[in-house]
């Protein structure tokens, strides 16, 4: 499997008057033309992975790795102009709560044509055929009617695949999907899975799925990483994952409620503080 | 009619004409109809007020050695042996016709008065939101994007200043350094001597008429003098609608939908423009309005300092005489002025909120 993409050794850091906090503490991995998982509860540093990647995190914070290599190329010392070419069109992301990602006062027509143009010499009319075709693809009916639309008149779940439109439009090797389904009705969770799932196969993109549902990763992803307060405490193979043997993973696994085995009372997750300084684990292949 | 049942397949119908007009109308006459009722409201307070105050009209115009008698007919001629409502109906009737009554002064139409001295405050405030607007969007802008660096340092002080110096020290300052030792800008009044009355009055803004005629050496002199008190006042304007400005950037710059730009891949310039400004349009509007509308007003102490024939030192000089209708006519105007922007406001909202259509 080709990689497509290769962290080595990333932190991220916020100056506080406490001193430095880190969000995010030696954490490497690579992706190849996969779908990868990452778990963890709030506070794991998950998003601030992914946001790092995207050199998204704006001082004060800070980015350090030995490197975010793209196919070879560093990240990292690429100029802001450099990495804008990289945004959207080689890297995107897809964000929680369409409501809050989608700007109110733009229809969603000029949202989707401002994506692709940013990254093509297309004309207008160039950009809204394919931002048709690609509101079609994400199954929304009559997409001509949607393009004239303004975002509080969608549903979440036709939001979110408005998201995954515009975002897919410039056809990026890489996905970041931050909890994308978390502010969905779990009705409209499996169909906008199903739409991303689909595309990204199509596309042969990888895909990086941030969720702190553990099910959902498992079903849904090839391979998963499981952080724990800014560490990687252990990769597993996403069929696998219930024979995870980290005892973070494992009290996750068990403080989960099954249809099949009801009990009166959910495990409690006891945390060892051991596994905040244990070194973190390498999700390199 | 909302996407939902699109998505779901059924399609709309469309709506005749006639039909589609109607909503439209309908908005139209109810913001008429709260015109009216506002107005209505506006002008019976100030008659009330203008009637029970504990100032004698009849004593104003007849003097206070006057007989009985004179004064009993001048009472008369007033209207004043009337009932106040009947008072007021009469009064209302007049201010449909535009009239205003005669001032108890100099014994002119107050309509007159007003349209000659509302366009000389109506140009002057214009000028200087002009200014407010043009530097502090920007300034308030760039303090947001740039939040802690020098130049949020800089605004806030300007900020400061403007809202802490008191503006007839400001302004006497101006007078002193840039007319008094600089010569770089005219003195107090509207024009140089040597110029007033030469081009004839159309708008009644000298700058305006002066471009009418093509006549640019009083445009100069004009612009000259309008320049300082105008700069003084977009100053103010300034100080609130920068610090406005910064406080609704911040909070859209925080906002997920500046992320989603910044992932597309768009310069920090656009994200700023493109995505954040178009947000903040609303806001600001009100913002700028306010402004606007209490500049119109007329600042008493600006135009005092600047000579400016203006209707804040109008509407002051009739209610130290007891000039009872030049004030009511000079406050109905200002209430007049305020009601419209709202409506303008109100209007501008619907075209830049989607969500308020």
């Amino acid at each position: 499997m080709s990689t497509l993409l290769d962290v080595e050794n990333l932190w991220v850091k916020f100056p506080t008057r406490n001193g430095v906090f880190d969000a995010v503490r030696g954490v490497s991995f690579t992706l190849g033309r996969e779908r990868l998982g990452i778990v963890g509860e709030s506070g794991s540093g998950k998003s601030m992975t992914g946001r790092a990647i995207l050199r998204l995190i704006r001082a004060p914070g800070m980015v350090e790795a030995d490197h975010i290599s793209l196919e070879g190329q560093d990240l990292l010392k690429m100029s802001e102009k450099e990495m804008r070419d990289v945004r959207g069109q080689r890297i995107s992301m897809v964000m929680q709560d369409p409501k809050f990602s989608l700007n109110p006062v733009m229809t969603i027509g000029d949202q989707i044509m401002e994506a692709y143009r940013l990254h093509t010499n297309a004309s207008k009319s160039v950009a809204y055929t394919k931002s048709v075709e690609m509101l079609e693809a994400v199954s929304i009916r009559d997409p001509e009617r949607v393009m004239r639309a303004y975002p509080h008149e969608m549903s979440g779940g036709m939001g979110q695949r408005i998201m995954i439109a515009m975002m897919l439009i410039p056809n990026p090797e890489i996905l970041i999907a931050d909890e994308p389904t978390s502010a969905l009705d779990v009705s409209v969770q499996r169909q906008v899975l199903d739409i991303m799932d689909r595309l990204v196969k199509e596309r042969g993109m990888g895909l990086i799925f941030i969720s702190h549902d553990l099910n959902l990763v498992s079903d849904f992803c090839d391979r998963v990483l499981i952080m724990y307060a800014g560490r990687i405490v252990e990769v597993c193979e996403a069929d696998k994952l219930h024979e995870a043997k980290h005892p973070y993973t494992r009290g996750l696994l068990n403080s989960l409620p099954r249809l099949d085995k009801p009990r009166d009372r959910l495990e409690v997750l006891q945390r060892d503080p051991a596994w905040s300084e244990a070194p973190s684990v390498s999700g390199r292949i | 009619m909302s996407v939902n049942d699109i998505s779901k397949g059924r399609r709309p119908k469309r709506a005749p004409l006639s039909h589609s007009l109607w909503p439209t109308l309908k908005t139209v006459l109810r913001t008429l109809g709260s015109v009216a009722v506002t107005l209505l409201g506006l002008l019976f307070i100030t008659f009330i007020i203008g009637r029970v105050m504990p100032i004698d009209p009849v004593l104003s115009i007849v003097g206070e050695r006057a007989s009985q008698e004179t004064y009993d007919a001048v009472y008369h001629q007033l209207g004043l042996d009337k009932p106040l409502l009947v008072q007021f109906f009469y009064y209302l009737w007049d201010v449909l016709h535009l009239d205003f009554g005669t001032s108890l002064l100099n014994a002119r139409p107050v309509s007159e008065d007003i349209a000659r001295v509302f366009p000389a405050t109506l140009e002057l405030a214009s000028l200087g939101i002009v200014f407010g607007v043009v530097i502090g969007v920007p300034l308030g802008v760039l303090a947001a994007v740039r939040k802690g660096s020098w130049i949020d340092q800089i605004a806030r002080v300007v900020a400061l200043v403007g809202y802490s110096m008191p503006i007839f020290w400001l302004g006497l300052m101006g007078l002193l350094i840039f007319y008094g030792i600089l010569g770089w800008v005219g003195g107090p009044g509207r024009v140089g001597i040597f110029y007033v009355d030469i081009v004839p009055t159309v708008t009644g803004m000298i700058l305006v008429d002066s471009l009418l005629d093509s006549n640019i050496d009083v445009f100069k002199d004009a612009f000259s003098h309008i320049i300082l008190p105008a700069s003084l006042l977009g100053y103010y304007s300034l100080a609130y609608i920068s610090r406005m400005t910064r406080s609704f950037m911040l909070e859209q710059m925080s906002a997920e939908y500046i992320t989603t730009a910044r992932v597309k891949g768009m310069s920090e310039w656009d994200v700023i423009w493109k995505h954040a400004f178009k947000n903040i349009r609303v806001q600001l509007i009100t913002v700028i309005a306010l402004s606007y509308a209490g500049l119109l007003e007329g600042s008493v102490l600006t135009e005092i300092i600047f000579s400016w024939p203006g209707i804040g030192s109008y509407i002051t000089t009739a209610l130290l005489s007891a000039d009872m209708n030049a004030v009511l006519g000079g406050t109905v105007v200002v209430g007049l002025i305020f009601i419209l922007l709202n409506i303008f406001s109100d209007l501008l909202y619907k075209i830049f909120d989607p969500r308020a259509k």
